[in-house]
């Protein structure tokens, strides 16, 4: 089991409010990612559901249980820190059995748990070592390992990759999403890269300000945000938001469109504009255009060889059925609002 | 790190780092040969370097004239009271300021730093005075309490950068992991202390064993420490540079004893626990 309800959840730091009052439910066995921009709470939730920090307000029910006053070792959760936070005085095996240890298990039940850890993380050869004397992703593990060896009912990370390179970070976000499926155990999994959060989440929380904007799968967000926030954060590149003229032909007071689904020609097309850098990655080419229409460039996905240079004039037509529209208070607008002008 | 360095740059940096060795050392060479030559030797002119006819003289009458033991005695009394004083204050005050901090704890620290600021010689009256009234002059007693005192906030700041060192996380780890209190004090927390609180020891008895204003000013003979020992030999009869020297050697010898065989245990201290 591994069933988490936030209700009505507040923190304040002082007079300084972090998370005014949030509702949230996690159901056993889901993925759930935290993503927002740096400093708008993810963590303090995190550590609030923890134990490691006091809710200000509100209640948290693990399983159905009142966990609100519970310290953190009582409420069954494994965290993983973005700091890893290893004892560093303490060997591979030593840390990974820390835990058991302090349960009271007994020796030959914590040897094989340990074993069998530190098999499926691929650490066996380093099991003797010091945290100092191994590499940045073999600490990661370490640190999975001592989470995963408790069999807790859910898991806390807390931008666990974020200290990794970018090769070994995609490396360790499928690994991650490999134990998911194989423990099926709940996973609460904090980031401020919507790229990690819409390919490992079965449930993304999109916060700002410790306010949630929007909850819903990865695809609900993409193709239905609630908000020009959620809009804006969800998808890469991000996508294009207009105001003025051509939000109001779709009476709208913003109308975006996604990047992917700006259609391309060096002919003829509703907006006219030039060229001002391209982004050539192989399989697409981004192309940021200065137009008339909008006073920042807009950016649009070409096809990987599109032949198209830095000063060239291209026009863009977005795709009638995937434009987004928002009212004045960067609420979405249900429908698709055929243009008018 | 492997950057490719000349071999001619190498020997210009050695050569170099060997020469600034021996500028600072040579003081300290120059007080250990003079205390093997005698009184003439010492003062004579042009200086003799190694060629005299080393002598044990000097060690000898100190021995006579005065009770080296007494003094060190006094001194280890001191150096080790002053220091486990300050470990009882210093280790829960810098704790709480690494770990909980408020607005005022930067402040609080600096303004303890800058009472080291103020020369000792402007509290000297008043001290003295107080130690009168008290009848503490000249007892250990009263010594331990200024030393204590006068090293607090180097002890303090010097245990707080090391504790702040220790990552919070770290102790989160702990708690998450099931630790009660006194698991997580003792398991987590005093491995990764202890090395920092070693050196702060270590630098205590130093700073303690070497101080001279207190102890000279303080002291006159039941409770003068080591620094009252050299001082008794630089007197107005004349110069006995050589027994002087001699006594120097032997006031500095357990120090330098203790520092050479701790001197592993200090830079571990420095780089234990950088675990980032
Ligand atoms: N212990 C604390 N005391 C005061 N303010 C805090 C504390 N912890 C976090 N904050 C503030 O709470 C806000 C949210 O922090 P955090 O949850 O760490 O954000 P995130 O993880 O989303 O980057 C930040 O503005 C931060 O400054
Ligand atoms: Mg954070």
């Amino acid at each position: 089991m591994g069933q988490i309800h936030l209700e009505k959840v507040r923190k304040t730091f002082g007079d300084v409010v972090i998370i005014p009052d949030l509702d949230l439910q996690i159901e056993d066995g889901e993925f759930v990612v935290f993503v927002g921009p740096s400093g708008c709470g993810k963590s303090t939730l995190l550590r609030l559901i923890a134990g490691l920090e006091d809710v200000t307000g509100g209640k948290i029910v693990i399983d159905g249980k009142d966990a609100t006053t519970l310290p953190p070792a009582k409420r069954g959760l494994a965290m993983v820190f973005q700091s890893y936070a290893l004892y560093p005085h303490m060997s591979v095996r030593k840390n990974i059995a820390f835990p058991l240890k302090m349960a009271g298990m007994d020796k030959a039940e914590i040897d094989r748990r340990v074993d069998y850890a530190a098999k499926t993380l691929n650490l066996d050869n380093y099991i003797d070592r010091r945290p100092g004397q191994l590499s940045g992703g073999q600490r990661q593990r370490v640190a999975i390992g001592r989470a995963i060896v408790r069999e807790p009912k859910a898991f806390l990370f807390d931008e666990p990759l974020s200290n990794l390179d970018a090769a070994l970070r995609v490396g360790m976000r499928l690994e991650i999403s490999e134990l998911h499926q194989r423990l099926k155990t709940t996973m609460v999994y904090v980031t401020h890269d919507q790229v990690e959060a819409m390919t490992m989440a079965d449930k993304i929380v999109v916060l700002r300000a410790g306010n949630i904007e929007q909850v819903g799968s990865p695809l609900e967000l993409y193709t239905a945000p609630r908000n020009t926030f959620v809009a804006g954060f969800i998808g890469s590149p991000k996508m294009n938001l207009l105001g003025g003229a051509e939000a109001a032909k779709y009476q709208a007071a913003t109308m975006g469109v996604r990047p992917e689904h700006i259609r391309l020609s060096t002919t003829d097309g509703a907006w006219k504009g030039t060229v001002k850098v391209s982004e050539h990655l192989g399989s697409d080419t981004f192309l940021h255009v200065e137009s008339p229409v909008h006073d920042e460039p807009l950016t649009v996905r070409a096809g990987g060889e599109f032949p198209v240079h830095a000063g060239d004039v291209v026009y863009l037509t977005p795709q009638e059925d995937k434009i987004h529209r928002f009212d004045d208070k960067g609420l979405a607008i249900k429908g698709n609002g055929r243009a008018t002008g | 790190m492997a950057r490719n360095v000349s071999t001619g740059r190498k020997i210009g940096t050695t050569a170099l780092a060997w020469f600034v060795g021996l500028v600072i050392f040579f003081p300290i060479l120059w007080t250990f040969l003079t205390s093997f030559k005698t009184e003439l030797q010492a003062i004579s002119i042009p200086p003799v370097f190694v060629g005299f006819d080393w002598t044990l003289e000097n060690y000898q009458t100190i021995q006579t004239q005065s009770n080296y033991f007494h003094f060190m005695a006094n001194s280890i009394y001191l150096s080790l009271g002053s220091t486990a004083l300050g470990l009882i204050v210093a280790v829960p005050a810098a704790w709480a300021m690494a770990f909980s901090p408020t607005k005022r704890t930067k402040d609080i620290l600096l303004w303890m730093l800058s009472t080291k600021m103020l020369p000792a010689v402007g509290v000297l009256i008043p001290v003295y005075l107080m130690f009168i009234k008290f009848g503490l002059l000249d007892s250990r007693l009263g010594l331990i309490v200024v030393l204590f005192l006068i090293n607090l906030p180097i002890i303090v700041w010097m245990l707080y950068t090391y504790f702040k060192e220790i990552p919070g996380e770290i102790l989160e780890a702990a708690r998450m992991d099931g630790a009660s209190l006194r698991k997580e004090i003792t398991q987590v927390l005093a491995p990764m202390a202890v090395p920092g609180i070693a050196s702060t020891v270590l630098l205590n008895v130093i700073l303690s064993w070497n101080e001279a204003f207190w102890t000279l000013n303080l002291t006159t003979s039941n409770a003068a420490p080591l620094t009252a020992f050299i001082a008794s030999f630089s007197s107005p009869q004349g110069n006995f540079y050589a027994k002087l020297s001699a006594a120097s050697m032997l006031a500095i010898a357990p120090i330098l004893i203790v520092g050479w065989f701790s001197q592993k245990q200090l830079v571990r201290g420095l780089t234990f626990g950088a675990v980032k």
